[in-house]
């Protein structure tokens, strides 16, 4: 018991200073991480407008985010607008509120959860594929050799991913927003036997347009920040596998963060 | 003037010093041959005149022109005068044997799809792999890709041309015809070229000049011949392949 006790005496302070230490470092890396990812987004916006334009790479882009990312994306939200109809409706009934549920849903969605979802979703599907193909292509010299070959890996790589994500996002999440709706809507109507008719006139009674055209503005930008964040994780990969699978990992947990961060400041600033 | 010129060049990773000094001139449609043990620093050496590599101190200078000064776009017109083999080859496994050679053709210039295919073609058949266009780099052995990756550094028909390693991996016979290529290139083309080997027999075949890498710098350098006379001790280890010597290995 006793040496148990010196034990748990000794070992908060040896694991606090180690746990300070690890968080300063992981800080500063935050900040390192920050500062490229910056410039990598300021060196693409520049990028992006001069030619050539290269349309076949931002289309094969286009593609791959799409295709990889639409099966997760139907399904999260889909699920994701049943929850929210399911909670709102144990909720709303005890003050016999149940006809909100559908504005809730269409609200809640196409605001927030459709654009946010999705974006979470390609981060975790496309950005974390960016940063594992860019890593192997960085630590095999690929990119070395684009460079010796006068072309600028900037406008080649980073320039496709980042057009196509940009406008691949916001198509995306109008797909999600409507599979959320019908998600809550199956729930709401098979499950609560809500009148179907009352349910789809309050869906649209509350929804403006403005709300939709938010959502889809906030999606531009998680586009914009996955493809960037995949991007510059990829060209800071070290050597060997294990670098490149951090990258990934890397890629994937900064534009989640940055994608819930942001999201806040976006809504904030919308309204 | 030199057509390429290292002035007292130093550059280092973290505390790893791996230049300290490189002076070295190549004269135009001359063909330099750099030795020197593995981890010396030689591919550090030659990533300095594609502008991969930024010198920490000294200068590098390139048909007149100093490397690390120029803008982006400037360095990219040098660099449509050079032609780089790596030593992995760093194809790009994305794409097919064809489209890695047509790479540069493709992205760079405004030649004709059709132009390209038969250029492609010709330097395939130049390395020794015609009609592998369609193959992916990841079907290759290890010297079929340094032949691709040489053809993809043809391809850019250059003035200069970086040569890392161009033979290891190659059985003999392979190796002496691509010897026999870079040869022709400079007796035919003109092009001034900086190989880099292990293999002197190569190294005899290929060189106008051989010079040594050592401890950050260039200790040796001459013809051929005078590298098969000379004294110096670091060098007839380095030729005679011997494990006693000043050169420690560990
Ligand atoms: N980008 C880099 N970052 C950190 N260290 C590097 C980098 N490139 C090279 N080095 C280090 O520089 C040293 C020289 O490397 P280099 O590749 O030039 O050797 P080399 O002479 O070409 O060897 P080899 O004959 O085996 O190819 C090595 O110790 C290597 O670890
Ligand atoms: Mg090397």
């Amino acid at each position: 018991m006793e040496r148990n006790a010196s034990l748990q005496m000794q070992q908060p302070r040896g694991v606090g200073w180690r746990f300070v230490g690890s968080l300063g470092a992981g800080l500063l890396r935050l900040c390192g991480s920050c500062g490229s990812i910056a410039h990598l987004w300021l060196q693409t916006l520049r990028q992006s407008v001069e030619p050539p334009y290269r349309l076949r790479l931002i289309v094969k882009q286009m593609e791959l985010v799409g295709v990889n990312s639409l099966p997760v994306v139907l399904v999260t939200t889909t699920f994701t607008g049943m929850v929210l109809a399911l909670q709102s409706y144990i909720a709303f009934r005890r003050f016999n509120a149940e006809t909100l549920v559908a504005s809730v849903v269409a609200l809640s969605i196409t605001r927030e959860l459709g654009p946010v979802i999705t974006g979470l979703m390609v981060a975790g599907r496309a950005g974390s594929a960016m940063a594992a193909e860019i890593g192997t292509m960085k630590v095999t010299e690929q990119i070395d050799a684009l460079i010796s070959l006068a072309t600028n890996p900037v406008k080649y790589l980073v320039v496709p991913r980042f057009l196509a994500s940009a406008v691949v996002l916001p198509l995306l999440t109008i797909i999600a927003d409507l599979v959320g709706i019908v998600g809550g809507y199956i729930v709401a109507v098979y499950i609560f036997n809500s009148n179907p008719n009352v349910y789809v006139r309050n869906t649209t009674y509350m929804l403006e347009t403005a709300d939709v055209y938010t959502g889809l503005a906030k999606s531009v930008v998680f586009g914009m920040m996955v493809s960037i964040v995949g991007c510059a994780e990829g060209f800071h990969a070290e050597e060997g596998a294990s670098g490149v699978g951090r990258a990934a990992t890397r890629a994937v947990v900064f534009a989640s963060l940055g994608i819930l961060i942001s999201d806040y400041f976006l809504t904030a600033l919308f309204y | 003037m030199a057509m390429i010129e290292f002035h007292e060049v130093h550059k280092s990773f973290d505390d790893l010093a791996v230049l300290r000094g490189v002076t070295l001139e190549v004269e135009r449609g001359d063909s330099l041959v750099v030795i020197g043990t593995s981890g010396c620093g030689k591919s550090v050496l030659i990533k300095h005149i594609i502008g991969l590599l930024r010198p920490d101190r000294g200068r590098v200078v390139v048909a007149g022109q100093v490397v690390h000064e120029l803008s982006e776009r400037s360095l990219n017109e040098l660099r449509r005068k050079l032609g780089m083999l790596f030593q992995n080859a760093a194809l790009f496994d994305s794409m097919t044997v064809g489209q890695n050679v047509g790479f540069f053709l493709r992205e760079q210039t405004r030649l004709k799809p059709r132009v390209i295919a038969y250029r492609v073609a010709e330097k395939l058949s130049l390395v020794g792999l015609p009609g592998t266009e369609h193959l992916y780099p990841a079907q290759l052995s290890g010297g079929m890709r340094k032949r691709v990756g040489l053809a993809r550094a043809l391809a850019v028909e250059p003035e200069i041309l970086l040569y890392d390693e161009p033979t290891t991996g190659l059985d003999p016979i392979r190796a002496a015809a691509i010897n026999q290529l870079i040869v022709a290139m400079r007796e035919q083309l003109a092009v001034t070229s900086i190989a880099i080997t292990h293999d002197m027999q190569s190294a005899y075949t290929i060189a106008d000049r051989i010079a040594m890498l050592y401890e950050g710098a260039i200790i040796f350098q001459g013809t051929p011949d005078e590298v098969r006379r000379t004294e110096q001790p670091v060098v007839r280890q380095f030729i005679e392949g011997s494990a006693v010597g000043p050169i420690a290995v560990d």
